[in-house]
């Protein structure tokens, strides 16, 4: 009887602290979004297995045709994210460049489990931008008080990328006004008081679109 | 980290637009002192970056310039690598999480108060002009006098905790304030409370003139 109990294999919930689950965009769903991931119905399509692939080969051997490969698909959206930033095509082309010498100095950095390649990159290429367009200071979390993660988790790893896919062709299913209007808040386009302040009429449109745009989101991701 | 249950956490429209760099220092500050406590907006967080991942990844490519490849491969290979910055000591925990600690220059203990009035206590920090944030220092049981808003202002409890007419306020709750709503928040009784504060309201005006066409022209 005790080891039926044994036969399902235990799913390993997420400690609480793991950015990994995108199902955390949703509060009221993170219990549940926390263990039920694992599940391999879904298969990493190519892509996204090619990026992972490429930057753990220039993690770990130094690769370099697997950082071309990477160079030659994200460079240009980095470029491009600079540009709808503000910046003009010769900073842009500065900047997408040191965003991909930072991608290869902190690839030991990069886990699957945590962010998806185009994540990472957004991330260096969103503290690139302040950089260079001499923004205002972003300060950073304190980092967890534990310390490093444990050893990257091959099962947490799969369910992030898939997730993140899966994100990708939500945005992409969005009414074209809504997703346009997410696009603009990450491309520097929207003040924070368009996005964020809790005040205001006229901004109501913008809000409740992006408002309609993160309810989308999180029942795809369910 | 928490000793105590956060209930009171940022909204969507914060955690993405900090995401996505849009908030002033200020606010910035805010959330990421409020994320340090939090694992549950943390994870939110990530879940925010990744919504920028899947913009960077669907955004139409620009044409790089022709020897980019090259000339990246050459600065990486010309560089010396860059080493991470060695991670700061990690001191014994104080009240005040990292980036907090950063613009005051140690714990709490380094904070330079000046009191404003019936035992409250303020510290203005160092960021740019677009909001400003503050320390509050709130004796127990004493009250910030009722003061309403222009614009969103942020209270995050670091110690102790406070109550106004919507809930109570503990150690890691952040309140997010609209303008129109007048509050008095009262710190408990048992503990005296201290917050930070960051609002985007507009500088207020010495001269007597701007002063009363301020709520008219709404600047």
């Amino acid at each position: 009887m005790l080891t039926e109990t044994h036969t399902a294999p235990r799913l390993r919930a997420a400690p609480p602290s793991q950015p990994a689950g995108l199902r955390a965009m949703s509060r009221a769903d993170k219990r549940k979004g926390a263990t039920g991931s694992v599940d391999a119905k879904h298969r990493m399509t190519r892509e996204t297995d090619t990026w992972v692939a490429c930057m753990i080969a220039v993690r770990d051997t130094r690769d370099e045709a697997a950082f071309a490969r990477l160079f030659e698909h994200f460079a240009p959206r980095v470029k491009a994210f600079l540009m709808r930033s503000g910046a003009d095509a010769t900073l842009a082309e500065e900047c997408a460049q040191e965003t991909m010498v930072t991608l290869w100095h902190k690839a030991h950095l990069f886990d699957p489990a945590r962010a998806s390649v185009a994540t990472w990159i957004f991330t260096i290429a969103r503290n690139r931008r302040i950089d260079a367009l001499r923004r205002q200071k972003r300060p950073e979390p304190e980092d967890l008080p534990w310390g490093p993660e444990p050893e990257p988790n091959q099962a947490d790893a799969l369910a992030l990328q898939q997730e993140s896919e899966h994100l990708g062709e939500a945005l992409a299913a969005l009414p074209e006004k809504q997703r346009v209007l997410i696009e603009k808040a990450y491309f520097g386009d929207l003040t924070h008081s368009e996005i964020a302040a809790e005040t205001g009429l006229p901004l109501g449109t913008i809000k409740s679109r992006i408002r309609l745009a993160l309810d989308r989101l999180r029942h795809a991701m369910k | 980290m928490t000793m105590h249950q956060i209930s009171h956490h940022l909204t969507d429209s914060l955690l993405m637009a900090y995401a996505a760099d849009a908030l002033p220092e200020a606010f910035s500050l805010t959330v990421a002192t409020h994320i340090s406590m939090c694992d549950e907006c943390r994870a939110r967080l990530g879940a925010f970056e990744s919504l920028g991942g899947a913009v960077l990844e669907r955004s139409e490519a620009v044409a790089m310039a022709e020897d980019s490849l090259s000339a990246t491969l050459a600065r990486i290979r010309g560089g010396a690598p860059v080493r991470d910055r060695p991670a700061p000591p990690r001191k014994a925990r104080g009240v005040l999480p990292a980036p907090l600690r950063d613009y005051v220059g140690g714990d709490l203990d380094a904070v330079r108060w000046r009191p404003i009035g019936m035992g409250v206590k303020q510290a203005i920090l160092p960021t740019s002009r677009e909001a400003s944030a503050r320390l509050l220092y709130i004796p127990a049981g004493a009250a910030v006098p009722d003061h309403g808003h222009r614009g969103t202002e942020l209270t995050l409890v670091l110690q102790g905790a406070f109550v106004d007419e919507t809930d109570r306020f503990g150690p890691g709750d952040i309140e997010v304030a609209d303008e129109d709503m007048h509050h008095m928040p009262v710190a408990d009784i048992g503990d005296d409370c201290i917050c930070l504060a960051a609002t985007d309201a507009p500088l207020r005006f010495r001269g007597m003139i701007p002063r009363l066409a301020q709520p008219f022209l709404r600047i």
